[in-house]
């Protein structure tokens, strides 16, 4: 029992249950999923394709922050992965063909991927601060959206485009398939390789190991590169979630949610040991937070605020201070008792 | 285990009559366990009031959790302890200092940029109109560094004063609080002889005064001046308690170590003299008027196969600066080095480990130890990163290599799974041998491997070292300790003021105070 209880996971894992439960207790049926159309629907299809465009940003963060890093701009990479597909899809002689939506995938995606590579160019070659660095295009990124849709919100109708929300596949959402799957690969692409545990190391003490021979600017680069390339992911996912290009509302503070769910998710700021499983826990919190909101009938003017209180649990929860406290107060009664 | 009992307090010349028969601090059957690691196995402990008492063991023997144990820091799995009679826990240094139990440790954690009043007297602030009083503060602040012998200004900021006299307002600052017990650990380390003789005259005063001082230090002979009772610990446990003028000194370091005779203790290591080289031998690197602006002079060295080269030099004297440009760990900016005759660019150490160079750091702490990564992860490092991340090391030759050096050089607790930071000193340093043997390196660069370890360890790597050169490697061997040095080394290159002054074969006539006169003066008396 004390091993379930100490274990990383054990307090987000609570947390998620609770909101769930709580869901119930107000509508019984909620966790039900029903068969329509060989596709499945329910709540928890919903909070899984809805958790798929905050996952991709999730993972991306996650290894920027094991280097000691963090990626502000990732909500203006999704605006602009958005604007980027929507604007060729718009421009293109036949938007509603299979090659132009595939011709506005690869061209987002590839303009994201450059984009990171210039954070990663920013903070692995000239040294500067992530925070400032990626702050930069954080700034810059939603003025290259609104260029690029000329300020303007660009609504196209591409059926094979808009599958990438919409659609199923096996009788899940597309999106879903997408997230999770991408979640799998780059998880067996950390840990069953070398790169997370170099990448702990880089986090962890930098210039150590910089002189055991770690490639350590090439690495810094790369999950840069890598979070811009999967924010431009969960920006088409958004894109064609509502088929409209909004430059100044697409993945509007997607940033913080990211950050969020690596917290909860176990993973220190301070960079290091990293933790992906906690991450996709810390995702699954937040996107059931709506879920849980929109259920209990919580009005939309204090949803924030319990968000926070919920955040704000979970992290307490979570802290070695408070535990080493608590544990400290059990023990000193315990001494107390045994010395009266 | 407690061999002998103090039936009577020591009567050493300086020491002075026991006012009490009752130790002040009595720790029993102390216990304390991390995640892999027992650090302390129900251990004894007391603590007298007027005495100096010793605290001795290697890295990894139990001392500073010992300390820790006591100021509330760690908290125990077992044991109970008793200050001035009354059962008590303290639930951190603070807590301990509220009850006369001050602790000063190894690195001064003062405010360097506060004055030196206000670093005394902080926490303990005298007030007025719900104000600082200022000028009280400086008078208060004047007596305790009277106390200590200290004629500075009190307004004057900390960080314009020497480590001796940050040292020494430590201590004021411990007593401030009218401290029962002051704990130094390792309050030396850092001290010159003189700044250490000063330290021992306020001991010697605070003893006289009834104070009880827990001390730590490396110093053999420091202790032998200072102390009336040791305490040896072992692994984490009591080995005994002895009076200091009734334990020889070969005893005490044989009673720290395990495993080793009197015979062996001092004189561990004494490579043979090598065959003279073939004349035809081939340098394995050779740097041609290698230097770096700031940092070292251009200068040349040959280092050959299965030789030990040791690098003498004070602190700050490019010793270390030398080493990394071998290294690639910074780049040259003048001068060629050649690897087996063929010109070799070293701009970054992945390169140097490319060509089978390996390089410690002097700086294990901030340039070594990979800290919450487990012992395994820290030792096949080097390894992987060689290989790139796309290779992975399969797991069970992984586990084999672990496994192998953990035996082989003796990592204490042997754990592949434990977390370096969780190790002592000595046994951090010797999983970053590990790492760079893995990676079966032809030139191993070892920039102070022996600091701050202690003499078991000490003696095991000087061993390894030895071992490895008559094995073939080429060894560049730097150490403030020209005892080490003159041990080790077939040749011994000397460094002054960034430059490299000399270069000498090992031979009879070759010794410390030659060594210093060169480090001293730049120049061979002849």
């Amino acid at each position: 029992m004390t091993l379930i209880y100490k274990h990383r996971l054990f307090w987000p894992l609570v947390a998620l249950a609770a909101l769930l439960l709580a869901c119930t207790i107000k509508r019984p049926d909620i966790l039900g999923i029903t068969v329509l159309d060989g596709h499945l629907f329910g709540a928890p299809i919903d909070i899984l394709r809805n958790s798929a465009p905050l996952l991709l940003v999730s993972l991306g963060m996650t290894l920027v922050i094991a280097t000691r890093g963090i990626d502000l701009s990732v909500g203006a990479t999704v605006a602009i992965a958005g604007a980027v597909a929507l604007t060729f899809i718009a421009s293109s002689d036949h938007p509603a063909s299979v090659g132009t939506a595939l011709g506005a995938i690869i061209v987002a995606l590839g303009l994201c991927f450059i984009l990171g590579c210039f954070n990663g160019m920013l903070v692995a070659n000239f040294g500067i601060q992530p925070i400032i660095a990626t702050l930069i295009l954080m700034t810059a990124g939603r003025g290259v959206a609104m260029l690029i849709t000329n300020g303007q919100i660009t609504t196209v109708a591409s059926a094979p485009f808009s599958t990438l929300a919409s659609g199923f596949l096996l009788g899940l959402p597309v999106a879903a398939i997408i997230a999770y799957g991408v979640y799998l690969v780059v998880a067996l692409l950390v840990r069953r390789t070398a790169l997370g545990m170099l990448l702990e190391a880089v986090g962890i003490n930098p210039e150590a190991s910089r002189l055991a021979g770690v490639k350590s600017k090439t690495l810094v680069f790369t999950v840069y590169a890598l979070c811009a390339l999967l924010s431009g992911l969960a920006g088409l996912i958004f894109a064609a979630n509502t088929m409209a290009a909004d430059a100044n509302n697409a993945g509007l503070f997607i940033e913080l949610d990211a950050i969020l769910a690596v917290v909860i998710g176990g993973t220190s700021l301070a960079g290091g040991k990293f933790n992906l499983s906690g991450t996709l826990v810390g995702v699954l919190i937040i996107t059931t937070l709506s879920l849980t909101v929109t259920v209990l009938g919580i009005s939309p003017l204090v949803t924030s605020l319990f968000k926070a209180i919920v955040v704000i649990a979970v992290t307490l929860m979570m802290s070695t201070r408070l535990r080493t406290m608590l544990a400290g107060l059990r023990e000193r009664r315990r001494f107390q008792e045994a010395s009266a | 285990m407690i061999a002998s009992e103090p039936q009577q307090r020591p009567s050493t010349a300086d020491a002075p009559e026991p006012q009490a028969t009752h130790p002040v601090v009595q720790m029993t059957g102390i216990s304390v366990e991390f995640p892999g690691v027992k650090a302390l196995d129900n251990v004894d402990f007391r603590l007298f009031p007027g005495e100096i008492h010793a605290l001795m063991g290697e890295n990894g023997a139990g001392k500073s959790t010992l300390i820790k144990a006591l100021t509330g820091v760690n908290s125990l799995s077992g044991g109970s302890i008793t200050v001035n009679g009354t059962s008590t826990r303290f639930n951190g240094p603070a807590d301990a200092r509220e009850h006369g139990i001050s602790t000063v440790y190894q690195e001064v954690n003062l405010c360097t940029n506060l004055t030196v009043a206000e670093n005394i007297m902080l926490g303990n602030e005298p007030r007025r109109f719900g104000g600082l009083d200022w000028r009280s503060m400086r008078r208060q602040a004047t007596v305790f560094l009277k106390k200590m012998g200290l004629n500075i200004d009190p307004g004057s900021s900390l960080g314009s004063h020497s480590l001796a006299v940050q040292q020494l307002v430590a201590i004021s600052r411990a007593m401030v609080v009218d401290a029962k017990v002051l704990i130094l650990d390792e309050p030396t380390s850092s001290l010159d002889t003189d700044e250490v003789k000063q330290l021992f005259t306020v001991m010697r005063q605070l003893r006289q005064d009834g104070v009880a001082i827990l001390f730590v230090s490396h110093f053999l002979d420091q202790i032998y001046a200072v102390s009336d009772r040791i305490t040896i610990l072992r692994n984490g446990k009591l080995v005994q308690e002895r009076f200091t003028r009734e334990l020889p000194q070969r005893e005490l370091v044989s009673l720290m170590i395990a495993g080793t005779s009197d015979a062996q203790v001092g004189q561990a290591v004494a490579r043979n003299a090598k065959e003279a080289r073939s004349e035809n031998a081939q340098p394995l690197l050779q740097a041609v008027g290698l230097g770096r602006k700031g940092a070292v002079q251009p200068f040349n060295l040959d280092l050959y196969a299965g030789e030990v080269i040791g690098m003498a030099g004070l602190l700050g004297s490019g010793r270390t600066e030398l080493a990394r440009l071998l290294y690639g760990a910074d780049k040259a900016d003048e001068g060629t080095i050649e690897l087996g005759g063929a010109k070799t660019k070293l701009r970054t150490p992945r390169q140097a480990l490319g060509h089978k160079i390996a390089y410690t750091s002097e700086d294990r702490k901030g340039e070594g130890v990979v800290g919450d990564l487990s012992v395994a992860e820290n030792i096949i490092l080097g390894l992987q990163a060689a290989r790139g991340w796309t290779r992975p090391l399969p797991a069970t030759k992984a586990s084999q290599i672990v496994d192998a050096y953990i035996k082989a050089l003796g990592v204490r607790p042997a754990n592949p799974n434990a977390l370096l930071k969780n190790l002592s000193g000595g046994n951090q340093q010797k999983v970053l041998l590990a790492r760079w043997l893995a990676t079966a390196p032809k030139l191993l660069i070892l920039d102070e491997p022996t600091r701050g370890i202690d003499i078991g360890a000490k003696t095991e790597i000087m061993n390894l070292v030895s071992e490895l050169a008559e094995q073939g490697m080429s060894v560049v061997f730097i150490s403030a300790e020209l005892e080490e040095v003159l041990r080790l080394s077939d040749r011994i290159v000397v460094m002054r003021d960034h430059t490299k002054v000399a270069e000498l074969p090992r031979t009879d006539d070759v010794d410390v105070p030659r060594l210093i006169e060169i480090i001293a003066t730049g120049e061979e008396t002849k």
